[in-house]
């Protein structure tokens, strides 16, 4: 993927840059809102990262909302250290479509970007069945089955099921479960999400001996074959 | 026109040197000019209507003479002088008659005087019994030539006059002075209770926080500035005194997990003898980098919900399938732990608020109750309305969470909810003790309070919130 990094501070772009480049992404780079927003306009990428506060006298939602002006939709997550919610809100009315406070770890924004970019992908056809290996779900008779067998899940767990199952291949940290299943904005203080990962991989994973979900240390959990 | 300019110039800048100057000027101004248009009519009242009156009687008098003089007459006329002259008690009477030549025909008077003539008032000096007076006169021109003067001498009033424009020289001389005194009164009196109010002020930006205004409990208008002023620096201390608190133990409990971290750190760079054993040792430094971070922003979040500054975000919401979610989200860790959970709600209850807010409260209740609930005990969650006690309060939601935990002691509960408090028994456990203190930031702000009691065994946390705070 080719990813444009609008960051001013020197030690989180080495940061990004280096870890963007190992998993395999092509990372340009701007370290200020003016070249940030000529690179933005004049070349394709697949995701914008990009920090709010920039020098220059461009920031990043200035950049934001003009890339959306010129009906350009690459996927944009918005990097800050202002983690308010109100913040929050703000960067998404703005036309953001993820969130990132920092400090962040990699791993989290490694997820976020791949899931931005695949999502909008996805977007263009819109899917009625999603299925892994022999499982398979579908979406609108709720209906789950693994190698034939019918496994009955929880409206939450089929939630969460259908999120990992969206993301099959790609990291998914708790705290985009949080918020994409429960649509919760706040970091409960112990782990409930392994709780509830691991009540679901008890119905979909254990009576089949080969497990899908599998935890990513220091980042989260991954389904795939 | 140049002295216009001028006594602007002199007006403003005395404006901008002193107010308590300006409330004197303005006290002065008033009562001078008050005492001014009073005298001005005590003097139009007395002196100018006793001239009036004068100048009446003798139009009416020379009216009769005239007319005497023109149905009857000279000699008429002649007689009814002598007899007004005879009958003159008073003797202020002047009458004169002379020829068109000037020549005397009857009257108290010698001759005609030099300056009198038409029909105009005059005042006369007359010499009269050794004394030289002043009279109002008046001359009219009689038919066939003949010329009257009637008058009447001043005498008394003349006296009474000056007794009253002496009277009123002094009472203008007294005026002043007491416009004077009374503006400089004001101003002293203004300037003390400026000066008090200063004072204090002063001493609060010298450091001193706890001085307030005093109330004297006689002035209404005083005493409410200066109690508004006292509830003002009430808060300005309550703040500052919550600020303190934070900073004090932010500077405690972040240093514990950065000189972890910076420990493990250097531990690893000096000891490690492996790749392996010096990312086990980076991962570890970065999880309390991680807690240095959720506990700055914990507190960031208490201090911003204290300050009400969230309460824009309120809307109306569903409490109970707002805390539906959050229940089943914890329910499954209740079951993990091996704790029954059970939970008594109404099927719905319509909620103003801040509804993520609301659920992290209820969450972090939920996740204490069952961190320290043992094993095959029971954490009950029970909301329930009780309606309106009258029309100005409102409906209070009850949320009560029970668990059988180990409960605490009074003089923990008592301080619970301040910050970074941990009691003696779950110093072992993970957490910041900036739980409560978030839920409580929380609870006030939607306007409830939120309440400790003994479950025996375990804790049981009251929250009332009125069901519309609308108006808080």
């Amino acid at each position: 993927m080719r990813i444009l990094l609008i960051e001013d501070d020197p030690t989180v772009k080495n940061f990004i840059t280096k870890g963007l480049t190992e998993a395999g992404h092509l990372v340009e780079h701007a370290d200020n809102g003016k070249d940030g927003l000529s690179l933005a306009t004049t070349e394709k990428f697949d995701a914008i990262v990009l920090d709010r506060m920039l020098p220059g006298g461009v920031d990043g939602l200035h950049i934001l909302s003009t890339l959306r002006q010129q009906n350009n939709l690459t996927p944009v997550l918005l990097l800050s250290a202002l983690s308010d919610v109100d913040e929050k809100v703000a960067g998404l009315k703005a036309g953001a479509d993820d969130y990132v406070a920092k400090p962040f770890s990699f791993n989290e924004l490694q997820a976020r970007i791949e899931a931005l970019v695949r999502r909008n992908r996805n977007e263009a056809q819109p899917q009625t069945r999603l299925s892994v290996g022999d499982l398979e779900i579908d979406l609108l008779s709720r209906n789950v089955k693994r190698a034939d067998t019918r496994i009955d899940l929880q409206p939450r767990e089929f939630r969460l099921l259908e999120f990992l199952m969206r993301h099959a291949g790609q990291v998914v940290t708790r705290t985009m479960l949080l918020e994409g299943v429960w649509d919760y904005h706040f970091d409960p203080q112990t782990n409930v999400i392994d709780v509830h990962v691991s009540r679901l991989r008890q119905k979909i994973d254990k009576p089949f001996g080969r497990p899908l979900v599998h935890t990513v240390r220091n980042a989260g959990y991954m389904l795939q074959e | 026109m140049m002295r216009m300019p001028l006594a602007w110039l002199d007006c403003r800048s005395l404006r901008i040197k002193s107010v308590s100057l300006r409330f004197a000027l303005i006290y002065g101004a008033l009562f001078v000019g008050s005492g001014f248009l009073f005298l001005s009519f005590v003097w139009w009242g007395t002196v100018g209507l006793l001239e009036r009156r004068t100048e009446n009687a003798i139009t009416t008098d020379a009216q009769i003479l005239a007319q005497t003089f023109t149905e009857s007459g000279r000699p008429a006329l002649v007689a009814l002088i002598n007899e007004r002259l005879e009958q003159d008690i008073d003797d202020n009477a002047l009458y004169l008659l002379v020829t068109p030549n000037n020549e005397w025909v009857a009257g108290n008077l010698a001759e005609w005087p030099v300056k009198i003539h038409g029909h105009y008032w005059f005042s006369l000096p007359v010499q009269r019994a050794d004394m030289l007076n002043t009279a109002r006169v008046r001359a009219y021109t009689l038919p066939d030539g003949y010329k009257l003067l009637v008058g009447r001498d001043l005498n008394g009033r003349t006296q009474l006059a000056h007794m009253l424009t002496e009277m009123l020289l002094w009472t203008c001389i007294m005026m002043l002075v007491l416009a004077v005194s009374g503006g400089w009164f004001i101003r002293r009196l203004f300037r003390n209770i400026i000066h008090s109010i200063g004072r204090t002020t002063q001493a609060i930006t010298h450091g001193d926080m706890t001085r307030r205004i005093p109330i004297k409990g006689t002035d209404k208008e005083l005493d409410e500035v200066a109690f508004t002023i006292n509830e003002m620096l009430d808060r300005i201390v309550r703040l500052m005194d919550g600020v303190r608190q934070v900073s004090n133990s932010m500077a405690h409990d972040l240093r514990t997990p950065i000189t972890r971290a910076r420990a493990q750190l250097e531990e690893a760079s000096l000891t490690a003898k492996s790749e392996d054993e010096l990312r086990r040792a980076i991962d570890k430094a970065v999880v309390n980098l991680d807690n240095v971070t959720s506990i700055c922003e914990a507190i960031l979040r208490i201090a911003q919900i204290e300050a009400g500054a969230r309460r824009s975000a309120f809307s109306e919401f569903d409490l109970v399938s707002a805390l539906e979610t959050v229940v089943e989200l914890y329910e499954a860790v209740a079951e993990e732990h091996q704790v029954n959970f059970v939970c008594q709600m109404p099927e719905k209850l319509p909620f103003f608020g801040d509804c993520i807010l609301y659920q992290q409260a209820v969450a972090n209740l939920l996740d204490n109750a069952i961190k320290f609930s043992p094993p095959q005990s029971t954490i009950r969650l029970t909301v329930e309305v009780t309606p309106a006690p009258s029309d100005t309060a409102p409906a209070l939601v009850h949320l009560t969470l029970a668990d059988q935990g180990p409960g605490m002691n009074d003089a923990d509960m008592a301080r619970a909810t301040e910050r970074f408090f941990r009691a003696e028994q779950a110093r072992n456990t993970p957490g910041s003790g900036l739980g409560l203190s978030l839920v409580q930031a929380i609870i006030q702000l939607h306007g409830g309070t939120l309440r400790l009691a003994s479950n025996a065994p375990g804790l049981v946390v009251k929250i009332e919130t009125p069901l519309y705070p609308h108006d808080i």
